[in-house]
């Protein structure tokens, strides 16, 4: 029977060789495989824009600085944000998805195995078709280089007339490609938390994780398309002499930033709903408690998911919009800070009462609640419109945004490496040395990134190249400098990690947290087949039932 | 409850019905092409009559009554077509099913005359003013959407020619049948948006 050829044990990596492994990788189908590569090729794209941001911050470290030329600063800021936001955060999460959502569901791969394939070489060849216009751009004219136009590329200045040479070009084709991944790797989420959820798994005792990232999925849908959209329009635009944002012929370059906002806007939570994903697994496992308040956890997602398609003109009100528009995108903004709030006490009450372990994972978890309410609180800072005009453009939204996406994704997503890693390589990784990550990469954040508030309010703007001294900058920025080395100390510290325990960590063993949810109910590296038999649950918490038989959660629930 | 109760199976299998792969990944595609379309709507009627040139949409567009009862018809006759397979009458089901393939010629054929009219006649093309920019980008992405559709059509009418397609694959065509009346669907709002409102 050819299923039991697939239910041979497996022993990966012992014998064969480097080709063999690499042609592996190449025609997989796994959804175990093509997460873990989705994460690494993340981490790799992490690493190569996190190097530019240090460029950056070293350029900024002194007044009158000329480390780098303007046009080069100009590429590299676009590089760093369109790199991060679409080559690291989106694939992290797709690799996360792909890598827990069929195990925490009981089923035995993705619903569509070979589009999931399709979907990372999709975003792979994207990523690589961003950094080749380092090369190619140029083209036959000579002119351009990397794109250089911001990473929401405002019009006019991606009209041919301004962005000579194929840079934005390749910035559009980047990102369609990628885009395409994204979509199709939503689509394939969506239908496998719908349709191959295992016996007795009702959408209410699915884990939180699976149920957060169903919500994501759905968002990526409804929200991806409208960037796919503008991004054809202004290839429309640069190739055949359309006139969707051409100002010459009453074209509007305000339409532009709504289509790029209506997807910009969503797409920033559809980056941190996966950082409230893992926190919601890993805080319940480490405070040895069930989630507080599940059922709102669940209202309060769907709810951000919702309110979050109309907050899009928030990054706009400098653009001059009525004052009606004002107020309904102040307003709608604030919104959202509802249902994170109702977040944020729900994981406070999971807590509260515990036993709470301090292991790596609730340690970032803990970092991630106290900068994300800070950086929560900024945002509604920015939400009022009045405010805004004063600080729109300004080094306190870098900060703000880089709270969100540094203090609140980055260190979910350390958490969930640390929490899952044994899962996946059968090791855990070493505490001393995450204890050096965690410290040295906290330290650095808050140094980098709380000075940025300050400079901000004292009208440092963004995106300039260098400033001159005696404007009171001058400090912050340098703080802001000094806290890159160290955030750079803590990455390597985590890089180190990663490598050194794949061969000497202590054997995880199949369930070292003592967690409650189906992916540790198979051995750690899953098999190929995820479970033997296909699971039976009767609550949310599986696992649970199955060491606690005398006092199971599904007589409660 | 005993200790035993816990670990035995407490639903029936039969029970445990989830709903089908396929059509919710074809349901998913809707959406996420729906969102599509919108910008699209949204930014021909956030452009019209801001051209600042001629022509202008009142001055060269014909409504197009044939081609657009064509297309819709061609909704109903892929449903008889789907009917006559579940019924497993093969004749009808390639009647039907060419029926719908030459619908769709003669809507994409009056599409392509129509530009043909108005890039020689009217010297409209994508780069003349705003109303050609959005008229040709809409319109064509739907256009392009009806070509994957005769593609799809196509591709089945061969199969089933060659006896590959049967009463199992149902829910295959079914599908191909979804995308159709999305394509119709979006051809109303088209329609409704490029030759009512628009004129």
């Amino acid at each position: 029977m050819a299923f039991q050829e697939i239910a041979l044990p497996q022993t990966p990596g012992t014998t064969a060789s480097i080709t063999e492994r690499l042609h592996e990788l190449v025609v997989t189908v796994d959804h175990k495989k093509l997460g873990l590569m989705y994460i690494g090729t993340a981490l790799i794209f992490l690493i190569v824009s996190g190097s530019m941001a240090g460029v950056i911050r070293l350029q900024l470290a002194v007044p009158n600085n000329d480390l780098v030329s303007p046009q080069v600063f100009n590429r590299l800021f676009t590089m760093h944000g369109t790199a991060m936001v679409f080559l690291v955060g989106m694939p992290i999460i797709a690799g996360l998805m792909n890598y827990l959502v069929p195990l925490m569901i009981g089923a035995r791969d993705m619903a569509f195995p070979r589009l999931n394939a399709f979907g990372y070489w999709m975003f792979l060849f994207g990523g690589l078709l961003l950094y080749f216009s380092y090369l190619a751009a140029p083209g036959l004219s000579g002119h351009g280089s990397a794109p250089d136009v911001g990473w929401f590329a405002y019009a006019p200045l991606t009209g041919r007339a301004f962005s000579r040479g194929h840079s934005t070009d390749y910035w559009i084709l980047a990102l369609l490609v990628s885009g395409i991944g994204s979509i199709v790797s939503a689509i394939n989420v969506i239908v496998t938390t719908v349709s191959l959820r295992c016996k007795g798994m009702t959408l209410m005792r699915m884990p939180l994780f699976v149920w957060l990232m169903l919500v994501v999925s759905g968002m990526i849908l409804i929200a991806l398309p409208p960037l796919t959209a503008a991004q054809i329009m202004l290839l429309l635009d640069r190739f055949l002499g359309a006139r969707f944002f051409d100002t010459q012929a009453g074209g509007s370059a305000v339409l532009w930033q709504h289509f790029f906002w209506i997807f910009g806007h969503p797409e920033v939570y559809i980056l941190m709903i996966p950082g409230f994903a893992c926190v919601s697994e890993i805080i319940p496992v480490f405070s040895r408690k069930p989630m507080f308040g599940y059922p709102l956890m669940v209202a309060a997602t769907v709810m951000i998911g919702s309110i979050s398609m109309s907050v899009w003109a928030h990054h706009m009100f400098t653009v001059g919009m009525t004052s009606v528009g004002n107020t309904f995108f102040a307003v709608s903004t604030m919104l959202v800070g509802i249902p994170t709030g109702i977040k944020i006490f729900n994981w406070l009450g999971t807590m509260y009462g515990g036993k709470i372990r301090f292991e790596l994972p609730m340690i970032f978890c803990l970092g991630f609640l106290f900068q994300f309410l800070i950086a929560g609180l900024t945002g509604v800072m920015l939400a009022v419109a009045p405010f805004n005009w004063q600080l729109s453009d300004s080094y306190f939204v870098v900060a703000h945004f880089h709270y969100v996406l540094i203090g609140g994704l980055l260190f979910t997503i350390f958490a969930a490496i640390y929490y899952w890693y044994p899962k996946a390589f059968g090791r855990m990784l070493d505490k001393k040395l995450g204890l050096w990550h965690f410290w040295l990469f906290f330290i650095g954040f808050h140094l980098t990134f709380d000075p940025q508030h300050i400079a901000g309010i004292l009208g440092m703007p963004r995106r300039i190249y260098t400033y001159d001294a005696g404007r009171g900058w001058e400090i912050y920025n340098l703080l802001s400098s000094i806290g890159a080395i160290f955030q750079a100390a803590g990455l390597l510290c985590l890089v180190a990690n990663l490598l050194l325990s794949l061969r000497k960590g202590k054997p995880a063993g199949d369930d070292p947290w003592d967690a409650w949810t189906l992916e540790w109910a198979t051995t750690s590296p899953p098999p190929e087949y995820n479970f033997e038999t296909l699971p039976e649950v009767r609550s949310r918490r599986p696992l649970w039932d199955l060491k606690h038989p005398e006092d199971p959660d599904w007589k409660y629930e | 409850m005993t200790n035993e109760d816990a670990l035995t199976i407490p639903v029936n299998p039969a029970e445990w019905r989830l709903p089908s792969r396929r059509k919710m990944a074809v349901a998913c595609l809707i959406v996420t092409e729906s969102a599509m379309f919108t910008i699209f709507v949204v930014a021909y009627l956030f452009y019209l009559g801001k051209s600042l040139i001629g022509p202008y949409p009142a001055q060269v567009l014909e409504t197009p009554i044939i081609s657009t009862i064509c297309l819709l018809g061609s909704s109903l006759t892929i449903v008889l077509a789907e009917r006559a397979l579940r019924q497993e009458h093969r004749g009808g089901f390639h009647f039907w099913w060419m029926v719908t393939i030459f619908l769709a010629a003669v809507f994409l054929g009056a599409t392509a005359s129509e530009w043909q009219r108005l890039i020689t006649v009217h010297h409209l093309t994508i780069s003349t003013n705003l109303f050609g920019t959005t008229f040709y980008s809409l319109v064509g992405l739907h256009a392009s959407h009806v070509v994957v559709g005769l593609t799809l059509l196509g591709l089945v009418l061969v199969l089933s020619m060659r006896g590959h397609v049967k009463k199992v694959h149902q829910e295959h065509v079914e599908m191909i049948s979804w995308y159709w009346h999305f394509v119709d669907a979006v051809w109303i709002v088209v329609f409704t948006v490029v030759y009512v409102i628009g004129r």
